[in-house]
């Protein structure tokens, strides 16, 4: 175990370039102890590739770093035996059942003996799946499935547990329950790394690190980032006739800022001086009733916002 | 638009679909909203007249959907999860391609091709291989492919799944344009946050409908006031109102907790217990439940 003051981990101005292509691009940060960490970004920001340094799966280019107080240039093997590592697609075995599955995975950590019968005994009811333990794999749902590969991760008690998009497809009521899991696991003092495209997966992290083109663009929580991120601020507009009212503020963008629908009411993130005149402006286009109010942005809003200047000109989204 | 009553598909023993009841008005999005196996992909290739329901009622832009799937064919636009470009082909020549699949005629290809290329900004890169397009760009090509035929119903199997957060909204983007030349979209996602953004929504859960309407109607439905609270210690926080409330009403999300209460007058009781226990409260506020919460409140009858 890391010692409590120590951050888990620690990187300072990694780089990794695949010959030209410089995929993650001198980037620094700490994470502490027990924190779940959140690492965002649009398909080949570098995240993965990032990961997988921590892991100590690949070698960095220039830069350093420590992950639960090793060296990721030096001891690359130590760091593979404190990290853990799950994702929606984890390989389990269909046609194992989920004992079996946790048995074979003890042995690929090198678990032996009594140690091994009782952490599989532990995995096994901190999934909560001691009377599905005989079940086949294949015939798990989705939320159990889920639960056993978290259980197969953790087997061999790592410090640091990177999460991919754990919780993608799952049905929300074992959602929340992996949830629980996850906070239970950091309050004992494991560090937990999500990397998600998805919002609500986002919110439920302490801090978020936003990476783009390989560069750690913010770092903050998530009330923060939903606070510096936007440029405006974000007005719900209620119409009658929101279509109309839809193509009327997009033709207005340069003026007012950039609309989004949500339903049948529109967002907008506001750049002008006194959300009045939006008001005066769709009045004077006909449109009677109009309520405005002020929102809190999303997180959705914030990684849009932060990341879409460096992508205005990529066309290829 | 649609109209689904008593929709049932079984596969083997497995019940994929247990009576769907479904409708949809012309001119809006829908969303479809379920976890893995809730039955989603199974009942939109039913809507799409690619699988026959074992029973059910299904009548579509005034067709019998069951009767005659063959009659609605040409209204209908599908893309399902996986992209059926052809890689080697150029983007035009994929969009070409699907224009003689369905018998578009050849005087309106050229003008639809490039409205096509036009609202999807795909336009500079028409030269270009399919497989040589990035994920965002080889999805929005399959778009225009589905669309070339000009339907009047759009069904779209989880198209943003595994999609970052800019594509994705450029996706919505793009369908509320296309809401704006009178097609009428079904869409599906696993995704809750995303679903808020559909004009009406249906949660499907082992295939049954749960609920159906507008966030406004499903929010009314919601039986708790829902409160977001930021505290000094969220842990002693949670572990307090898990044991007041029961733990499936005290949930914490990062640096926030959010508590079912009963009532909103509750919330001052709940506030002087965490301070007693010397607890600092920062944030207590009433907040809109999202579909998560009331997607767990109709699957757990809470």
């Amino acid at each position: 175990m890391i010692p409590n003051d120590e951050p888990a981990v620690c990187v300072e101005e990694l780089t990794k370039k695949f010959d030209d292509f410089v995929a993650v691009d001198n980037i620094s940060f700490e994470v502490a102890r027990g924190e779940v960490f959140g690492f965002l970004g649009p398909n080949g920001a570098g995240k993965s590739t990032t990961i997988r340094m921590l892991c100590g799966v690949i070698e960095p280019t220039a830069g350093e770093g420590s992950v639960g107080g090793y060296s990721i240039l030096k001891e690359r093997s130590k760091i593979k035996l404190i990290t853990g590592y799950m994702s929606q697609k984890f390989s389990l075995y269909d046609d194992l059942t989920a004992a079996e599955n946790l048995e074979f995975f003890s042995g690929v950590y090198g678990l032996y003996g009594r140690e091994r019968r009782d952490r599989i005994e532990w995995a096994l009811s901190m999934s909560n799946l001691g009377d599905r333990r005989n079940d086949l794999t294949g015939n798990l749902s989705g939320g159990f499935k889920q639960r056993l590969a978290l259980g197969a991760a953790i087997l061999h008690n790592p410090s640091i547990l990177f999460l991919d998009e754990p919780t993608a497809g799952i049905d929300p009521l074992s959602r929340r329950d992996f949830w629980d899991l996850i906070y239970e696991l950091s309050s004992s003092g494991v560090t937990v790394f999500v990397t998600t495209h998805y919002m609500d997966e986002a919110e439920h992290c302490n801090r978020i690190a936003l990476i783009d083109e390989g560069k750690l663009i913010r770092l903050d929580t998530p009330s923060g980032l939903k606070r510096s991120a936007a440029t405006g601020r974000i007005y719900e507009i209620s119409i009658s006739d929101w279509r109309y009212g839809f193509d009327l503020l997009r033709r207005e963008e340069m003026r007012f800022g950039k609309s989004s629908v949500f339903g049948s009411k529109i967002h907008l993130d506001y750049i002008g001086e006194d959300i009045k005149q939006v008001r005066y402006f769709l009045t004077a286009q006909g449109i009677d009733e109009v309520s405005i109010r002020e929102v809190t942005p999303s997180l959705e809003d914030a990684f849009v916002t932060v990341l879409r200047p460096t992508n205005k000109n990529k066309g290829d989204r | 638009m649609v109209e689904a009553r008593g929709l049932w598909k079984r596969f083997g023993r497995t019940e994929a679909l247990s009576g769907v009841d479904l409708s949809v008005r012309e001119g809006i999005i829908f969303a479809l909203v379920g976890p893995d196996g809730a039955g989603k992909t199974t009942l939109l290739r039913i809507l799409a007249g690619i699988m026959t329901p074992d029973d059910g009622k299904l009548n579509i832009v005034g067709c019998d959907a069951v009767k005659d799937p063959e009659s609605i064919k040409e209204k209908i636009g599908y893309l399902s999860q996986r992209f059926s470009l052809n890689p080697v082909l150029t983007v035009e020549e994929n969009i070409e391609f699907f224009a003689a699949l369905y018998k578009v005629p050849s005087t309106a290809r050229v003008a639809r091709t490039e409205r096509l290329l036009e609202f999807s900004r795909l336009g500079p890169f028409k030269k270009r291989q399919a497989a040589r397009l990035s994920g965002g760009m080889k999805q929005k090509l399959s778009l225009c492919c589905s669309l070339i035929h000009t339907p009047r119903l759009l069904l779209l199997d989880e198209p943003t799944t595994g999609v970052d957060p800019i594509s994705r909204r450029e996706l919505w983007k793009i369908l509320y344009g296309l809401l704006g030349e009178g097609i009428t979209i079904i869409v599906s996602t696993p995704y809750m946050d995303e679903a808020e953004r559909a004009g009406e929504i249906m949660l499907l859960h082992k295939g049954r409908g749960l609920i159906m309407g507008d966030m406004q109607k499903l929010r009314s439905r919601y039986r708790f006031a829902l409160f977001e609270v930021i505290t000094s210690n969220n842990r002693s926080a949670h572990e307090l109102a898990s044991k007041r409330l029961g733990h499936r009403r005290a949930v914490f999300f990062g640096e926030k907790l959010h508590l079912a209460l009963d009532s909103p007058d509750d919330a001052a009781g709940i506030k002087s217990l965490m301070e007693d226990s010397g607890i600092g409260v920062n944030v207590m506020e009433q907040v809109s439940p999202g579909l998560e919460d009331i997607f767990i409140q109709e699957i757990t009858g809470e």
